[in-house]
């Protein structure tokens, strides 16, 4: 098994749209953007960030620009001027999700 | 046709860096200087001070703002497209017309887009058939109607566009997307009919990047941060563009800040959905398609963009009154710091419901510790812990509970756990909570109205 932790090989921003938050993660190489696009899935974010997102979580890809976009739904406390929540826009939850540690089988040749 | 126009970013946000928009207009040669003034939020806020005052209601830096850089955006010939108009336009192009007339200005042209204030016929379009309904939840206008505080329609770049072509030096708007005021002087110049699909994408991805100020020039950047040069004098970005699309995103020399690859694809990320579908009212560009070369030196050419046909709907933003909030803080220190902020907690939270108030949520967070990243920050020992800010909302749509919940913080001091202070901004006021109501609405409803007042 290999570990590799998110930050090292990404970065990203996130922003808000309406109570769902966007988490756009960017590979920092192509070798980064393999890897986030096989094992950064949609049920490990959502399984990530258990406890702030209390909605679905949509994946879409772009491999132009070797990033990966997350739409977190119902996560921002109701959403912009609703919200209680110190970050009610979802500005440090990139930042979140770099917390989090990939662990995959290391037999593919390509990463 | 010119070979090329230079568009410059001057505010990312009504409260951005004020100095921004006059470096942009001093510091190099633009053609246009497009600032985007309106959030969400900052409709209702404007709503309601033209309730109060007729006059208001739109972002009041701009006459001051004006005041300052008129007399060099005659000299160089440079043209100011901006969304601060908010809910009353034609009473900013006056106060800038007066800024401009103190000024000894002549011959100076105002476009004024209007028609995306929807607020006084809403009935009117109901009865017409507009439907209105939310568009995530699917709800029926009628739930909220009576509460409604403003209702906009977001305009795309064709109104301002026909403003251009009557002559405008500058150009004040209300809700307008904050992509088509980049996109518009790139149509007005080269020509780009309003099927053009490819080129108008290309031109509202430039305008995603611009939209956000310095966010695409270094700001906010979470890659390798502290390599962004001179943050302190960080220049905003300018968009040079070219006929056949390709743009360049680069900023005037001698500002700190960075453009690069990292610093531009973060920008494109923010606040999107699905990037196949970044929908506007004047197309549907295709964020999976944009390509990004880094040319080195602070340039990164963004081409090959491609885009469908529009939709035949107008986005609508209506803001409601949906009950109130208020939030305060107190701040406890070493040792037990953590310990000491949630025990506060407890007792309040006790003491309110003793109170039997009505609350629909209480939030509490400790800043420093968990108010970021909630279950997901790392356990620490306590010990280590120098201060901890207890940070506790309430939202409500019974004012008296959100009134009296402001009420019992300060006797915390007196009355909780010791080594304890930072109350100091006084008793939290209940403010009005304003919620969203996004809809849709068929384009045949809705008509932009350009008029032009000068001087």
């Amino acid at each position: 098994m290999r570990k590799i932790k998110l930050i090292e090989i990404a970065h990203g921003r996130s922003g808000d749209k309406g109570d769902a938050a966007n988490v756009g993660i960017i590979a920092y190489d192509d070798n980064g953007y393999k890897i986030i696009e096989k094992y950064l899935t949609a049920e490990k974010v959502k399984k990530h960030f258990e406890g702030i997102c209390f909605g679905k979580v949509e994946r879409f890809e772009l491999p132009n620009l070797r990033a990966l976009n997350f739409l977190l739904h119902n996560t921002l406390g109701g959403g912009g001027t609703v919200s209680l929540k110190h970050d009610a826009q979802g500005k440090t939850l990139a930042a979140a999700l770099l917390r989090m540690e990939l662990e995959f089988e290391n037999n593919n040749p390509e990463i | 046709m010119k070979e090329k126009i230079k568009i410059a970013s001057g505010q990312g946000f009504w409260g951005d860096l004020i100095d921004a928009p006059y470096h942009q207009v001093t510091k190099g040669d633009i053609d246009y200087l497009v600032m985007d003034y309106l959030a969400e939020v900052t409709m209702s806020i404007l709503q309601k001070q033209k309730n109060k005052n007729p006059e208001l209601g739109y972002a009041k830096d701009i006459p001051e703002l004006m005041k300052r850089i008129l007399p060099i955006i005659k000299d160089k010939n440079i043209k100011v497209i901006t969304n601060g108009g908010g809910v009353n336009p034609v009473a900013c192009a006056n106060a800038v017309l007066q800024a401009a007339k103190n000024l000894g200005i002549k011959n100076l042209k105002i476009g004024v887009v209007l028609g995306d204030n929807i607020k006084d016929n809403l009935d009117e379009l109901i009865l017409e058939g507009a439907e209105l309904k939310n568009m995530e939840s699917n709800e029926p206008i009628e739930l909220v109607k009576d509460k409604i505080l403003s209702a906009n329609v977001y305009f795309g770049a064709f109104p301002i566009v026909e403003a251009l072509e009557k002559g405008a030096d500058i150009i004040i708007t209300g809700r307008t997307t904050d992509t088509g005021l980049t996109l518009a002087p790139m149509i007005y110049e080269f020509g780009w009919k309003n099927t053009d699909y490819n080129l108008l994408s290309a031109g509202t991805v430039a305008g995603h990047i611009l939209e956000c100020g310095a966010q695409s020039s270094g700001g906010n950047f979470l890659g390798d941060w502290q390599s962004i040069p001179n943050m302190a004098e960080i220049g905003f970005p300018v968009a040079e563009a070219y006929p056949n699309g390709d743009v360049i995103i680069t900023k005037h020399p001698n500002t700190g800040g960075r453009i690069s690859f990292e610093t531009v694809a973060e920008q494109l990320l923010y606040e999107i959905g699905d990037p196949k579908s970044y929908i506007t009212p004047d197309c549907i560009a295709d964020f999976t398609s944009i390509k990004l070369q880094d040319m080195g030196n602070d340039k990164v050419k963004v081409y090959d963009v491609k885009g469908f046909p529009e939709t035949q709907f107008y986005k609508v933003s209506c803001s409601y009154a949906d009950g109130f909030s208020a939030v305060s803080s107190l701040t406890y220190s070493w040792p037990q710091a953590l310990t000491k902020a949630k025990a506060a907690d407890e007792i309040l939270r006790k003491r309110l419901a003793n109170l039997n108030l009505q609350f629909d949520e209480i939030r509490t967070e400790f800043v420093g510790y968990n108010s970021t990243h909630g279950p997901l920050a790392k356990e620490l020992d306590e010990d280590e812990i120098n201060e901890i800010v207890l940070r506790i909302g309430v939202r409500s749509h019974d004012y008296s509970s959100v009134e009296r919940f402001g009420k019992e913080i300060a006797p915390l001091i007196l009355t909780g756990p010791p080594s304890v202070t930072g109350f100091a901004g006084g008793r939290p006021k209940p403010s009005e909570v304003v919620a969203y109501w996004p809809a849709l609405i068929d384009k045949k409803f809705v008509k932009p109205i350009i008029t032009i007042m000068e001087l």
